[in-house]
């Protein structure tokens, strides 16, 4: 997918000032959060931070073993009969698809939602070459039918109210004006339906596979996962490398906090473990490609490894005040929210998506409810860090941060600065010269500088 | 978090943050006539700026421990530091032994100072163990309260702020809706991208405007600026105020 992190601000301002996003967003978000709050703590407190602790460990405990979890489970799927592909980048995942549909003689093709397919853009390379696919998670088929992308990593179309997806779908397939959700879906469903059944290869992601038993993972709530790996012929999964986790049990504890992170739910309506292929009516043929697109780097980089613990539950997204104001097309690319301004600079490059590591307040909540508990407050940090020392940072701060460090090393030079400061003000010299008070001001007022600062009257009060 | 020695008994260095030292200087001399009103002995390290945040948090790690190391250097024989701010505090505490981690001559010192130092309702709370300052406002008054996310969810301040305003006579404090949301602050990043800070505050705004209180209190200065700053934009009555403003004028001897 087109990189368009590196113009994060116009389009957080377009979305701002639109304000049909924020609205949608700002309900969708709340109202996830506040469930995910009353899963987590449905029993107590104490039990939901013991979920969390559990389930961090488990992901790192698979991280610290990745090569060989990714071994084992090749390992076991090959011998369960399932084909292993690898693909260092987009291209690669890309060509062993195409491969595929060529081998199969594949026309059809159904997906169930996969963020990494986003990543690697991979209904454009089958569209382009003759392939018929189709996206049969309904928000990311109403997308698909608008020509848009998912903003959220469970919840695709959260920027979009209802209103606006019906007129979408009756402007894009021909629905009647129905008032209720209910007969909305009713619709997408019957022509969903067709779509699984003309199908004749499906693609899917995974939430995680199992090394120990080489199962792929799927959770869904609208059963078109199921359809997708059971109708075609030919299943195709999509895994980013970190998917992985070491054992069944591990399995058995991030699926608890997964669905009550991303959605509030206990678990999930639908959960799959997929072993192989199947004999007698399922796919006959299955395929498991491992993708890994940037993360190898992230890996090899101990400031940023635990990124890959996450396990795109989005519950940092809903809960972040950014994320909230400006939705998540604004990040440029396929992941918004924190967790996104933490992997598109490290998966795309820095140089890239400069803009991102800034585009939090450093509020901390996107920390507060990971369920894996990445610290992702400090690796905003190392990034902006990273930023700097790369210099892809601007003159105006360069300068401004190293006046102000020769300023903050002299109380003298401190307290002229300050009343300098105060005397510039009054005079307004701040509305003459670009800086940093001028883009305050645009919707902020600026309080005075106080006529005789703290230590002035500390003087004083010392002297009498 | 390192162990921390009691503050108690101990001589208070008071650092009032770079903010507060040129915009709010009545904050600070707020914490001082507390701190006094308890008998504690307050000092003032001349030798005090900032305490480098702003760069550390923009990625400018040089500068920020350049200006670090003036902070050590002004507290460096101080027994006792109090901060009325969570996002300062949480600098010196949090960052600071990292920041010197490859330097012999500092780092034992960023590591002494960061166990010593306390943000200030934290300090009265936690390190004194008061809860009731037997303070008395003028007026009956009901306050919305903001928690400030650095003191929130870095320093993990839990209700102390709030149970010494609610001690206090004639104080009643009610819950703001998403008090723990971010008011868009976040130091740079307000004037780095300043239309996302301040759709991010004119939530915080739509908040406050829908409660029944006229005062909003908060424990940091820069929150409270950007809270201001916007309702002060847009006309309305409503004000937030740093707690220690707040809690000194329930002081006997409070000059109203």
């Amino acid at each position: 997918m087109k990189v368009d992190s590196n113009n994060f601000i116009a389009l957080a301002d377009i979305a701002i000032s639109d304000g049909h996003v924020p609205q949608a967003v700002g309900t969708g978000t709340r109202t996830a959060f506040n469930r995910r709050l009353g899963a987590m703590s449905a029993t107590s407190p104490e039990h939901g931070d013991a979920m969390r602790q559990q389930a961090a460990e488990a992901k790192r405990r698979a991280l610290r073993k990745l090569p060989e979890l990714l071994e084992q489970a090749e390992a076991n799927m090959t011998r369960n009969g399932i084909t292993v592909l690898w693909a260092e980048d987009a291209a690669e995942a890309k060509r062993h698809m195409l491969d595929i549909v060529q081998r199969h003689d594949s026309k059809h093709v159904a997906k169930s939602k996969s963020m990494v397919t986003e990543e690697i853009a991979l209904n454009d390379a089958l569209i382009e070459a003759g392939i018929a696919v189709i996206e049969t998670d309904l928000g990311e088929y109403i997308l698909q039918i608008n020509d848009e992308h998912p903003s959220h990593i469970i919840a695709p179309i959260i920027h979009k109210s209802k209103d606006e997806i019906r007129q979408v779908m009756q402007d894009k397939i021909g629905m009647p004006y129905l008032e209720d959700a209910q007969s909305m879906v009713a619709f997408a469903r019957e022509k969903l339906r067709v779509e699984f059944l003309q199908a004749d290869l499906g693609v899917s992601g995974a939430n995680f596979i199992i090394a120990e038993t080489g199962s792929l993972c799927l959770v869904t709530n609208e059963g078109n996962g199921r359809m997708v790996t059971t109708l075609p012929k030919v299943h195709v999964a999509f895994v980013g490398i970190e998917r992985i986790v070491e054992s069944m049990e591990d399995y058995a504890t991030l699926t608890q906090v997964l669905p009550r992170s991303g959605t509030g739910q206990n678990m999930t309506v639908y959960t799959n473990i997929i072993n192989g292929p199947c004999h007698d009516g399922g796919p006959e043929h299955l395929y498991v490609i491992f993708v890994d697109n940037g993360r190898s780097r992230i890996y090899a980089n101990e400031k940023y490894t635990e990124a890959l613990a996450c396990i795109r539950c989005g519950a940092c997204q809903n809960a972040c005040p950014v994320y909230r104001a400006t939705g998540g097309h604004a990040y440029g690319w396929v992941y918004g929210g924190p967790i996104g301004a933490v992997v598109t600079p490290l998966l795309v490059g820095i140089d890239k998506a400069t803009p991102l590591p800034n585009a939090s307040s450093l509020c901390g909540s996107c920390k507060q409810v990971c369920p894996v508990d990445i610290d992702l407050p400090r690796m905003l940090l190392d990034l902006r860090h990273d930023i700097v020392e790369q210099k892809h940072t601007e003159f105006m701060w360069n300068a401004s941060m190293k006046a102000w460090e020769q300023v903050c090393a002299s109380p003298r030079l401190f307290e002229l600065g300050g009343k300098a400061a105060r005397a510039a003000l009054t005079i307004g010299v701040d509305r003459l010269v670009p800086n940093p008070l001028g883009q305050w001001k645009q919707q902020r007022d600026f309080p005075n500088f106080a006529p005789k600062s703290f230590r002035q009257q500390w003087r004083e009060r010392q002297s009498k | 978090m390192h162990p921390r020695p009691s503050p108690k008994g101990k001589p208070v260095a008071l650092f009032v943050t770079c903010i507060v030292d040129m915009i709010y200087p009545d904050t600070g001399m707020s914490v001082v006539k507390i701190l006094e009103h308890l008998g504690i002995a307050v000092d003032f390290p001349m030798a005090q700026t900032c305490c480098g945040q702003p760069a550390f948090n923009s990625g400018y790690r040089s500068e920020a421990r350049t200006v670090a190391q003036q902070f050590l250097t002004a507290f460096e024989n101080a027994e006792v530091i109090v901060i009325p701010s969570g996002s300062c505090a949480a600098m010196v505490c949090h960052e600071y032994p990292t920041l010197f981690a490859d330097n012999p001559r500092w780092q034992p010192v960023a590591e002494r100072i960061a166990s010593i130092t306390w943000e200030f309702t934290e300090y009265l709370t936690v390190g004194l163990g008061i809860e009731d300052l037997h303070l008395k406002l003028p007026r009956p008054q009901i306050f919305a309260f903001h928690d400030a996310c650095h003191g929130l969810r870095l320093l993990g301040l839990g209700s102390g702020a709030r149970t010494l305003l609610s001690n206090t006579e004639n104080a009643q404090v009610s819950s703001l809706v998403e008090c723990d949301v971010c008011c868009g602050f976040g130091g740079t990043f307000a004037v780095k991208m300043p239309h996302v800070s301040s759709a991010m505050l004119q939530t915080k705004i739509e908040h406050i405007e829908t409660h029944e209180a006229q005062t909003v209190v908060t424990g940091d200065a820069s929150c409270l600026t950007q809270m201001n700053g916007g309702l002060s934009r847009q006309k309305s009555a409503k004000r937030v105020r740093h707690i220690a403003n707040v809690l000194a004028e329930g002081l006997p001897d409070h000059e109203g």
